[in-house]
């Protein structure tokens, strides 16, 4: 299959070969690739693209996956695995993979291989290679290639391919000297409507240094004033939907971390500064998991956060049983010692790490599957590890209301927060519930940590940067209330990225801390005021 | 009853030992000499600052073993400033007066150093300060290791613009809003306005401390880069890079549509992270780990034996950077100027400081001038998957450093160097030729 693409592809390079004029490449063609001078190798690069052999197509393809390497007297190699080619020849030789150093490239000289060997497979025989290629060439539209576009244009036959193919034709086709064919470019352009082809219809309507317009054709600069109008609306509408996007994934980010507080803030009336550091100890939990999957199952370290949610969830609600039955089991009625006495625990948590796992962060990698993400629209990429997420926000908070609503835990928790006396006089061990409540919610705040080891970092303070935005989106939900907690997240999320692209990340933080303010000067119980509610600690 | 004998024991035997050590060390021929080491252990900067701690006392081992400064032995005092600014100019002043310390190596964020310059005006010490910053500074008391702007940022930039480096006409600064940020970009704006480029094609850009959410940031270098050949030079801080690094990777923005330069970033920082995301950007240092030269193998070495010996965290992942090789440098230079001078004296060490010369590993032998001052090679470094760089572009030479940038007006009439005290005659006849080689 691969030798049958192979060869046609070498066929099609004869013919591109045939009107260009051959040149047969050398050893010595290649050397300036292993030396350091750039203008060397970009010439070097030059020679093999336009020589168009199939010797040129296996260079080219290694290049792009930065598998061509040098001995120490400059002789250029292939490598592949642990054997060595000889480029030209295409045959094994002696040297040892020791022996060689990979060949650097830069960016720029990169962009040219990778569209180069797009331009030589925009008629390979499989759909699928074609289609990347030509993929490839619309994102970086490179007008050297406008022979290659117009050949493969003439004989495409895939109806989808052919439409992507005469786009591609189009953003090579604006300088073409046929006014006619300049007025159906910048017509297949305004369809596309990437705004990211705004760069080259925008010198057609410029004027010359004498006052004569770029583009002489009028009807040429309407039609390309026209796509740029077109480009406008779909740039405003990415605009729109990227910002409702990031306002509802920086929501869900600051929901996951204060939901664990809204449980033992909320709805205990801890008044706990240690709640960043059970966020850190989840996310050291999940960097763990990582690493002994990494070690022992190195198969599936794909899958590791699927197995980090129950560990983090698990390390955190320990820790936070054993701070309650140590520490605020004794102060319970005493918010000041509480808050000073987990500031203090906060404090030695956050040096322990140190000390255990080092001042520096630490490496917690997405998995595949969560890196990249999905083109919604031209220019609009929504990246997989936020939506995967917001779906996680979801779900933990569904489980949260599931237990407080539906299990037995949580009624006791309900009545114990509401009336503790009666509910002792109802036979709950109110003690018991106390440190359970508050496990869970430290629980809670776990798996918040494992859900921002992938979107962030994973260090000693990571807890800090979170403990103020946390009590921000309880109080303005009102304490006491999931919903509340659930509505006041997305509300601060949505509100500082509405506001940041006016007056900059700096003044929004500022002005989202005065909105808060003012907002609590009104309600001073947050939005979801509870009614009656009896102030009980 | 018991506790409290047992306490009183304990400490008698501490005054004991505490009071046996100095008649020991007493009963020597010389006394060892005291050298302050003055970085944050813990709090933010910990995760820079830690490390420059590490190399410098493993400095003063490799001289103690080899003799020490005039055949004394160093004798290194540490203190933890806690990333706290005040608290600098605290530690600064017990290591001056109280320790008595011949010489200070320390400090990192601009602010830090700011705020320990009063204390070694009036106490007359000897800072040697190991990061790459904005310039506009030139203290009689300092020696500044880490380069100035035209030994980083205008050759990374002049690299972007060239055709090698992609010829990008449009320019997105991104930066955390603090001094060196505001400073380097207000340096880079005027030089970009030298180069014939307009305001509407620089776009400015400052996040808080910390600033962990780059969605907004990213759209908007993306909306930027439909307006020409965009790159992005990022003057962020810290572990901030991480969130945005993988933001950009996220929305499809590749190093070949958009390179970001980053100033910031080195090889401890992308210790923390993982680096796939961020393969292909670029970072200007005058250092890196990957650099081959018969120096730079031994100081790695060396680094990598001292890790092991004393069992420091992190173990075989450690690595060395920019500032690591800068404090190493400024150590061995205070060494030789001491030995010149033949006194640890303030002010014959400046003076003896001057045109000392140190075989780096940078691979260079690098120079110590007039201006307070290191002559430092520029790399431009391309980050690689596993957390290194390898190298795309370097100065043919070391490049003589300009604190007082020539694109901010009013710095003409600055001095070139200090006159405070007579200069010697060294040769800057060669100086001036290297000067001007920055402005390729």
């Amino acid at each position: 299959m691969r030798r049958s693409l192979c060869t046609l592809t070498v066929i099609m390079f004869w013919m591109i070969a045939g009107v260009s004029g051959a040149v047969g490449l050398t050893a010595d063609d290649l050397k300036p690739l292993a030396e350091d001078d750039f203008d060397a190798k970009s010439q070097a690069i030059d020679r093999v693209i336009a020589s168009g052999n199939d010797v040129a197509l296996r260079l080219l393809e290694a290049l792009n996956k930065e598998r061509v390497v040098a001995t120490d007297d400059d002789t250029v190699l292939i490598q592949e695995g642990n054997t060595l080619k000889d480029p030209i020849t295409n045959a094994p030789v002696s040297t040892a993979a020791s022996e060689v150093q990979p060949i650097a490239l830069n960016n720029s000289l990169r962009a040219r291989v990778a569209s180069a060997l797009s331009g030589l497979r925009l008629q390979a025989p499989d759909r699928a290679v074609r289609a990347r290629a030509i993929d490839a060439l619309l994102h970086g539209p490179d007008p050297s290639l406008k022979a290659e576009i117009e050949a493969a244009r003439s004989k495409e036959l895939d109806p989808v391919l052919k439409n992507r193919l005469d786009q591609l034709w189009a953003l090579t086709a604006l300088q073409d000297p046929d006014p006619a064919k300049r007025l159906q470019a910048a017509q297949l352009i305004g369809q596309r409507k990437d705004p990211q082809m705004r760069g080259l219809l925008l010198p057609l309507l410029e004027k010359n240094k004498d006052g004569a317009y770029a583009e002489s054709d009028p009807k040429v600069r309407a039609a390309a004033g026209d796509a740029l109008k077109a480009m406008a609306f779909e740039q405003w509408q990415i605009e729109m939907v990227g910002t409702l996007f990031a306002g509802l994934s920086l929501g869900s980010i600051l929901l996951l971390a204060a939901l664990g507080l809204a449980i033992t803030y909320g709805l205990i009336g801890v008044i706990n500064m240690a709640h960043g550091e059970f966020l850190m100890i989840g996310a050291y939990a999940t960097y763990l998991v990582q690493e002994f999957f990494r070690r022992n199952l190195a198969g599936a370290l794909d899958w590791y956060p699927l197995a980090a949610v129950p560990v983090s969830f698990m390390a955190a609600a320990i820790a936070g049983f054993i701070l309650e039955r140590l520490v605020l089991r004794l102060l319970y009625g005493r918010p000041l010692e509480t808050l000073l006495s987990t500031f203090g625990v906060s404090l030695v948590l956050i040096q322990t790490v140190r000390v255990v796992f080092g001042a520096q962060n630490v490496q917690v990698a997405n998995p595949s599957w969560m890196s990249g993400g999905v083109a919604i629209m031209p220019n609009l990429i929504l990246p997989f590890n936020r939506i995967a997420i917001m779906i996680f926000a979801l779900l933990v908070v569904g489980t949260a209301a599931l237990v407080l609503n539906r299990t037995r835990l949580g009624l006791f928790i309900r009545a114990t927060t509401q009336n503790r006396r009666m509910a002792a006089c109802c036979g709950i061990r109110t003690w018991k519930v106390d440190s359970y409540a508050f496990a869970f919610g430290a629980g809670i705040a776990g798996l918040g940590g494992c859900a921002l080891s992938q979107i962030g970092n994973v260090g000693p303070d990571l807890g800090q940067s979170y403990i103020i935005d946390s009590f921000m989106a309880v109080v303005l939900g009102g304490v006491g209330q999931l919903a509340g907690t659930i509505v006041g997240a997305m509300g601060l999320g949505l509100v500082s990225k509405v506001i940041e692209p006016f007056w900059g990340a700096v003044l929004a933080k500022i002005a989202v801390l005065v909105l808060i303010v003012l907002f609590i000067q009104k309600r001073p119980r947050g939005l979801f005021a509870l009614k009656g509610r009896s102030v009980e600690i | 009853m018991k506790r409290r004998k047992l306490l009183k024991i304990l400490s008698l035997t501490a005054c004991l030992a505490i009071a046996a050590v100095p008649s020991f060390t007493k009963a020597a021929s010389s006394e060892p000499i005291k050298v302050g080491i003055l970085h944050s252990l813990s709090g933010t900067m910990a995760i820079s600052e830690t490390s420059l701690k590490d190399v410098a006392l493993m400095t003063i081992e490799e001289i103690n073993k080899n003799g020490g400064v005039m055949g004394r032995q160093i004798e290194a005092v540490v203190v933890d400033p806690a990333s706290n600014w005040p608290l600098f100019a605290e530690k600064a002043r017990q290591l001056l007066s109280q320790d008595k310390v011949a010489v200070v190596f320390g400090c990192w964020t601009s602010v830090s150093r700011k705020s320990v310059l009063p204390v070694f005006e009036e106490l007359n010490g000897l800072l040697f300060y190991p990061v790459q910053y904005e310039g506009e500074e030139m203290q009689k008391n300092v020696f500044y290791t880490g380069a100035a702007p035209n030994q980083q940022a205008i050759p990374a930039v002049e690299y972007l613009m060239s055709k090698e480096g992609g010829g990008a006409t449009r320019f997105f600064l991104l930066g955390t809003d603090y001094v060196y940020p505001r400073t380097t970009n207000k340096i880079l704006r005027a030089f970009l306005h030298a180069k014939g480029v307009q305001d509407s094609d620089i776009a400015e850009v400052y996040t808080p401390f910390g600033h962990s959410d780059y969605q907004t940031i990213v759209a908007d270098v993306k909306k930027f880069a439909q307006g020409g050949k965009t790159a992005v030079i990022s003057t962020i801080n810290g572990d901030s890079n991480v969130p945005f690094y993988k933001e950009l990777g996220n929305q499809g923005i590749k190093a070949t549509d958009v390179p970001v330069v980053a100033f910031s970033v080195g090889e401890e920082e992308l210790r923390g992270i993982d680096a796939k995301p961020l393969a292909g950007h670029l970072a200007a240092w005058n250092y890196f780990m990957s650099l081959r030269n018969p120096v730079n193998t031994a100081f790695k070495k060396e680094w990598a034996a001292y890790v092991q010996a004393h069992n420091l965290p992190g173990g075989d992942k450690r690595v060395t950077n920019d500032p690591m090789e800068a404090t190493y440098v400024g150590i061995h230079m205070w060494k030789q100027a001491v030995e010149k001078a033949g006194t640890t004296n303030v002010d014959k060490v400046i003076e003896a400081a001057y045109g000392q010369k140190f075989n780096a590993p940078c691979g260079f032998e690098l120079e110590l001038d007039a201006n307070h001052h290191l002559h430092k090679p520029v790399f431009i470094g391309e980050i690689r998957p596993d957390g290194q760089f390898s190298v795309v572009w370097k100065t043919k030479g070391p490049v003589r450093a300009q604190p007082w940038s020539p694109y901010i007006p009013g710095n003409e009439s600055k001095p070139d160097h200090l006159t405070v005290v007579p200069l010697l005659p060294v040769d800057h006849g060669t100086d001036t030729a290297t000067a001007q080689d920055v402005g390729r």
